[in-house]
C-alpha cells in the first residue's frame, strides 16, 4: 500500500522536476546559472490559472487533445514499474496497452492540431504522424527481447527482472537495446537532436508547432502531460540502463529517483553537445534504432 | 419460446431464405419500387434478427447440428449445418447487411435512383442469403453453388451505377478475379474428393497434412479463399470494387464478404492435423505483408472509399497473423499459442465488420451530403454533419486498434500470442519474434492514416464551399451507425461478454486445441482487467473534462483566428491536405507505392499559374499483372477463335466434352 502511494505521488509530482533539471545541465554547459529547478512547476501553475483563446475553427476535437492525451499518459504510469518496485497494476498483456495508451494520446493531440486548420501545425502532426510509425517498432522488438529473457508477459515482471546478473549474460543485447531506447525515448519526447522544445521557428518544429494554438489550461495540461511522458517513458528507460536494487525498498527508491535525475542530466548534456538533426535524417536514425533493437532481439533469440 | 419449437439450424435456414429472397417484392414491375423497397427492408431486418438470435444461441450452447438434403445431382447430398464456427461468422453476415439496408432507405432512396434501386436491392438480398448458405454448407457442390451466387450477386451491387465507366471497369475487373479465385476452389474441391472419396467435408482434424495432396490443398485454398479475402498479391480487385459500390454495399462487402473468404480458409485448416511448420509461417507472412503495405497503400490515396478498401487489405492481414500464430502453434504444440492467435483473429473478423461498415456508412453520409469523395475537396465537415463525424471518429480510433475500443481487444489477443511464441525455440519463435514489431507498425501507420482522414475530411474548414456538406444525416442513416458504434464501444470496454463464445469458436475452428489440453481463454488473457483499465480512463477523461470545463467557465475566454505566424487573413485553400499530410510517409513507401507527381516548371521572376499533381498508383495491378497479362493475351490469341460469341457453338462444347467424358470414363 506504501509502494503505490509513493509511486503515484512520484508519478504525480516528480516529472516536472526533470524538464527543471534538463533546463539546469544545458545552462550549465552553457555557462549560465539558469532558470530554478522548479521552474517548470511555476509555469504550469501560472497556465493553469490563466484565460484561454480558441481559434473560431476549432471544434470539440481541439479541446479533447490535451485532455485525452495527458490522461493516456496518466494511466500508462500506473502499468510502468519504478526502480525494483511493482507498478501498481500489472497483468498478462500490459505492454501492449502501454504501447497502445501513447497511440491514442497521439492520435487526439495530432487531430487537435489538424483542427486549426494551420499548415503549421498540420506540418507538425504529419511529422509526429510519420515519427512515431518508424519508433514503434523499436519498442516492441525491445520487449520481445525482454518477454524472452524474463520469460514473462507483464512489464513489472520483464523489467524488474532486468539486473547485473542479467547484463553478465545478455549484456550485448541489452546494450543495443540501451541504444534503440535511448533513441526512441529522445524522439517520443521531442528531445534534441530530433526536435527542440526551444526553439521559436515554427517551420522547423514537431511537437511544439502541434501545440501552437493551445492556451491557458490546455496548455498546462499539455506541458504537464509532456513531462509526465518523459518521466513514464524514462522509467522505462531507467530500468535497462541502470537497473540498480538493494532489495530494501526505501534505499530502491531513493535509488529510483536518483536514476531518473542522472537521466535528466544525460538528456541535458546531450542537448547541450549536439545539434538539430537536419529533418530528412531523422528517418534514417529511427530506422537504425529498429535495427539495433531487432539485433537484440535475434541475439537472445538464436 | 420459438427456440424450443424450432431449432437453431431451421432457423438459420429461415433466415437465410427469407434475406436471399427479401428483395423480390424489387423484380415485380407492377409493385412501385417505394413500396417495394420498404418491404425488403423489413424482410432483411427480421432475417438479421432471426439469424443473429439463432446464431448467438448456438454460440452459447456449443451445440452444433447437421441437415442432410438428398437431392438429384450425381454428387452426395446437399448437407447443410451450424456449428460455433460457422455461427461465429453469421454473427456480421446478418449484422452487417441488416445495418447496410436500414441506410439504404436514405442513402439510395428508390424515388431518387429509379434506374437501378430495384436491381440494387434483388441482388443485395441475394447475397446476404447467399453469404449465409456458403457458411453453413458441409458439402463441396452446395458450398460451390452458394459461393458462385454469392460472387456473382456482388458483382451485380458492384456495378450498380453501370452508366458510369469506371464502374463499369471496376465491375469487370472484379468479375474476372473472382473468377479466377474459383478457379482455385474449383482445383481444390476435387483434390478433396480425390483425397476422401467424398464430396462431404471430412471432419475435423481428420486428414494428415504432411502428405503432397495436403500440400496441394493447402495452396489451392490459400489462393482461392485469398483473391476473395483480398490477401496482398491477391489483392487487385478490391480497391477499385469497394470505391464504385455504393457506400451501404461496400460495407457489405469490406465487412462480410472479404470475411467469408476468411472463413473457407478456416474451414479448410480445420480439415487438418499435424500441419507443418511452413504453412503457420506463410499465412504469418502473408499477413505482415498485406498488413504493411495494404496501410502504406491507404496512406497515400486520395479518395476516401479507396483508401478505406485498403485498409481493408490491411486488416485481412491483421486477421490471417492470427491465423498464422495459430498454425505456428498446433506445429509447435502451443495450446495458448493457438488460442489466442485464433480467438483473436476471429474477434478481429468481428471487430473489423463493425468498424469498417461504420467508416463507409459514415462516409456514405459525407458523400451523400457533399457530393464528392476526393478527400482534398472535402473539410470541416464536422460542423455540418456533427453526429456523422462523432460516430465516424469512434470507428477511427477502433480501425487503428486503440484502447479502449474493440479494435484493440482482437490485437491484443494476436500480440499475446506473439509473445508466447517468441518463448519457444528455431523458426517458430523467429518468425513470431519479427511479426510482433510488423503490427506494431502496421497500428502506427493506421494512426497516421486515420488522422489524415479525420483531421482533413472533418477538421478545419471547407476546402470548397460547393463540396462543404449541406445537411446531418437522416435517423435512418444515423441509427445503424450508431448501433455499429455502440457495439465497438461495448466489444471495447467489456470483452468479458464475447469470451465463452469466442473460446466455443475458437476451439472449433482449431480442433488441435482440444487434443493438447484446453487452456480456457480466462486463463491466457486478463480480459476483466481490459475492462477495468478501460473504465479507469474513461473516468480519467472525465474528470479532467469536468475539471477543463469548470475552469473555462471561471477565466476569460477570447476568439481569434488560428495562428498563422503572423499573417492575418488565412485562405481554406492554405491548410495542409491530404497529400502534404502523407508526403513523408509515401516517400519513405515509395520503393513499393510507386508515388506519380506530375510536378510543373517554375521558369522566371513572375512565375505563370500553374498546377502540381501526385497520387499513388494501384502499382501491383499497373506495372505487374497488366504487362503480364498483354503478353499473356498476345501468345494466346490463336485460341480465342474457340470463344466467338456464338452461343450454338458453345452448346456444341459441352456435347463434345460430355462424349468424350463419357469415352474415357468407358475405355
Amino acid at each position: 500500500m506504501t509502494n503505490i502511494l509513493i509511486h503515484l505521488l512520484l508519478a504525480i509530482f516528480m516529472p516536472p522536476l526533470l524538464l527543471g533539471v534538463i533546463g539546469k545541465t544545458k545552462a550549465a554547459f552553457a555557462g549560465r546559472i539558469g532558470a530554478p529547478f522548479l521552474q517548470p512547476y511555476y509555469d504550469i501553475f501560472r497556465l493553469l490559472r490563466k484565460g484561454t483563446v480558441f481559434s473560431t475553427t476549432t471544434t470539440w476535437i481541439f479541446r479533447a487533445g490535451p485532455i485525452v492525451s495527458l490522461a493516456t499518459t496518466a494511466v500508462a504510469a500506473l502499468l510502468i514499474p519504478f526502480g525494483a518496485h511493482p507498478a501498481p497494476i500489472s497483468f498478462q498483456g500490459d505492454m501492449i496497452l502501454y504501447a497502445y495508451l501513447f497511440a491514442l494520446g497521439r492520435f487526439f493531440t495530432m487531430a487537435a492540431a489538424l483542427d486549426t486548420g494551420s499548415s503549421f501545425e498540420g506540418m507538425g502532426s504529419a511529422r509526429e504522424a510519420t515519427y512515431s510509425c518508424l519508433a514503434e517498432p523499436t519498442l516492441f522488438f525491445a520487449l520481445i527481447t525482454l518477454s524472452r529473457l524474463s520469460g514473462s508477459y507483464s512489464l513489472s515482471a520483464m523489467l524488474i527482472k532486468v539486473s547485473s546478473s542479467i547484463w553478465l549474460e545478455a549484456g550485448a543485447a541489452l546494450i543495443l537495446l540501451v541504444g534503440g531506447m535511448f533513441i526512441v525515448l529522445l524522439v517520443e519526447n521531442c528531445r534534441i537532436p530530433f526536435d527542440d522544445p526551444n526553439t521559436h521557428l515554427e517551420l522547423t518544429m514537431i511537437h511544439e508547432v502541434m501545440v501552437l494554438d493551445h492556451s491557458g489550461p490546455a496548455f498546462g495540461l499539455i506541458q504537464y502531460g509532456a513531462s509526465l511522458k518523459l518521466f513514464v517513458l524514462g522509467a522505462f528507460f531507467v530500468h535497462l540502463a541502470l537497473p540498480y536494487a538493494t532489495g530494501t525498498p526505501s534505499v530502491d527508491w531513493l535509488l529510483f529517483i536518483i536514476s531518473m535525475l542522472e537521466l535528466a542530466v544525460i538528456i541535458g548534456t546531450v542537448e547541450s553537445v549536439m545539434a538539430r538533426l537536419r529533418l530528412v535524417r531523422i528517418p534514417q536514425l529511427l530506422v537504425a534504432a529498429t535495427i539495433l533493437a531487432a539485433f537484440s532481439t535475434l541475439l537472445v533469440i538464436r | 419460446m420459438i427456440g424450443e419449437v424450432f431449432s437453431s439450424g431451421t432457423i438459420l435456414i429461415i433466415a437465410t431464405i427469407c434475406a436471399a429472397l427479401s428483395g423480390l417484392p424489387m423484380i415485380v414491375p407492377r409493385v412501385p419500387a417505394v413500396t417495394g423497397q420498404v418491404v425488403s427492408i423489413v424482410l432483411m431486418l427480421i432475417a438479421a434478427l432471426a439469424g443473429i438470435g439463432a446464431a448467438i444461441t448456438v454460440l452459447v450452447t456449443g451445440r452444433a447440428e447437421l441437415f442432410v438434403i438428398p437431392w438429384t445431382l450425381p454428387f452426395d447430398n446437399c448437407v447443410l449445418g451450424v456449428d460455433p464456427l460457422s455461427a461465429w461468422f453469421l454473427l456480421p453476415i446478418f449484422l452487417i447487411p441488416g445495418c447496410a439496408a436500414l441506410y439504404a432507405r436514405t442513402y439510395w432512396h428508390a424515388r431518387h435512383n429509379p434506374a437501378n434501386v430495384r436491381k440494387m436491392t434483388f441482388f443485395f438480398g441475394l447475397l446476404t442469403g447467399a453469404m449465409s448458405a456458403v457458411v453453413l454448407a458441409r458439402d463441396s457442390i452446395s458450398f460451390l453453388f452458394a459461393w458462385e451466387i454469392m460472387a456473382t450477386a456482388a458483382y451485380f451491387l458492384v456495378s450498380t451505377e453501370d452508366q458510369k465507366k469506371e464502374v463499369k471497369e471496376a465491375g469487370t475487373l472484379y468479375m474476372i478475379t473472382t473468377h479466377i479465385g474459383t478457379l482455385g476452389l474449383f482445383a481444390l474441391f476435387p483434390l478433396l474428393n480425390l483425397y476422401t472419396g467424398s464430396w462431404l467435408f471430412p471432419a475435423a482434424a481428420s486428414l494428415n497434412a504432411s502428405s503432397p495432396i495436403a500440400t496441394a490443398l493447402f495452396l489451392t485454398a490459400l489462393f482461392g479463399f485469398g483473391m476473395k479475402a483480398g490477401i496482398m498479391p491477391l489483392h487487385i480487385w478490391l480497391p477499385s470494387a469497394h470505391a464504385s459500390a455504393p457506400s451501404h454495399v461496400s460495407a457489405a462487402m469490406s465487412g462480410v464478404i472479404l470475411k467469408v473468404g476468411i472463413y473457407g480458409l478456416v474451414r479448410t485448416l480445420t480439415f487438418f492435423h499435424g500441419v507443418p511448420l511452413w504453412w503457420g509461417c506463410f499465412v504469418l507472412l502473408l499477413g505482415v505483408v498485406s498488413g504493411v503495405v495494404g496501410v502504406a497503400f491507404a496512406i497515400g490515396q486520395h479518395d476516401l472509399k479507396r483508401l478505406l478498401a485498403y485498409h481493408s487489405i490491411e486488416n485481412i492481414g491483421i486477421i490471417f497473423m492470427g491465423i498464422g500464430v495459430a498454425l505456428v502453434g498446433q506445429t509447435t504444440g502451443s495450446s495458448a499459442m493457438m488460442m489466442l492467435g485464433m480467438a483473436g483473429a476471429l474477434l478481429h473478423v468481428l471487430n473489423h465488420a463493425t468498424f469498417k461498415a461504420l467508416l463507409f456508412l459514415g462516409a456514405g453520409s459525407v458523400i451523400h451530403a457533399s457530393g464528392t469523395r476526393e478527400i482534398d475537396q472535402l473539410g470541416g465537415v464536422a460542423r455540418r454533419l456533427p453526429y456523422t463525424a462523432l460516430l465516424f471518429g469512434v470507428g477511427a480510433v477502433a480501425i487503428c486498434g486503440l484502447p479502449p475500443l474493440n479494435g484493440f481487444i482482437s490485437e491484443f489477443l494476436i500480440y499475446l500470442g506473439f509473445f508466447r511464441g517468441v518463448q519457444g525455440t528455431g523458426i517458430a519463435a523467429a518468425a513470431t519474434a519479427l511479426a510482433a514489431p510488423a503490427l506494431a507498425m502496421v497500428g502506427g501507420l493506421a494512426v497516421a492514416c486515420f488522422v489524415k482522414v479525420y483531421g482533413i475530411v472533418f477538421l478545419g474548414v471547407p476546402r470548397s464551399e460547393e463540396h462543404a456538406g449541406g445537411h446531418e444525416a437522416t435517423w435512418q442513416m444515423l441509427m445503424p451507425m450508431t448501433l455499429l458504434a455502440m457495439l465497438c464501444a461495448v466489444i471495447g470496454l467489456a470483452p468479458g461478454l464475447l469470451e465463452g463464445a469466442l473460446q466455443q469458436a475458437s476451439m472449433t475452428a482449431m480442433p488441435a486445441i482440444l487434443q493438447k489440453g484446453v487452456q480456457p481463454l480466462a486463463a491466457l488473457v486478463p480480459l476483466p482487467l481490459l475492462t477495468i483499465m478501460g473504465i479507469t480512463l474513461l473516468m480519467l477523461l472525465a474528470l479532467l473534462y469536468f475539471w477543463y470545463r469548470y475552469r473555462l467557465t471561471t477565466s476569460p475566454v477570447g476568439e481569434t483566428v488560428t495562428w498563422g505566424c503572423g499573417y492575418q487573413r488565412p485562405l481554406a485553400r492554405m491548410q495542409y491536405s491530404a497529400s502534404s499530410f502523407a508526403q513523408m510517409l509515401t516517400g519513405l513507401f515509395a520503393f513499393v507505392l510507386k508515388p506519380q507527381a506530375h510536378r510543373p516548371r517554375i521558369a522566371g521572376i513572375f512565375p505563370r499559374r500553374t498546377s502540381f499533381q501526385s497520387h499513388v498508383p494501384e502499382s501491383l495491378l499497373e506495372l505487374v499483372y497488366i504487362p503480364a497479362l498483354e503478353r499473356f493475351y498476345e501468345r494466346f490469341i490463336p485460341i480465342r477463335k474457340l470463344q466467338n460469341g456464338i452461343l450454338q457453338q458453345y452448346v456444341l462444347y459441352y456435347l463434345i466434352t460430355l462424349i468424350v467424358l463419357f469415352l474415357s470414363d468407358n475405355f
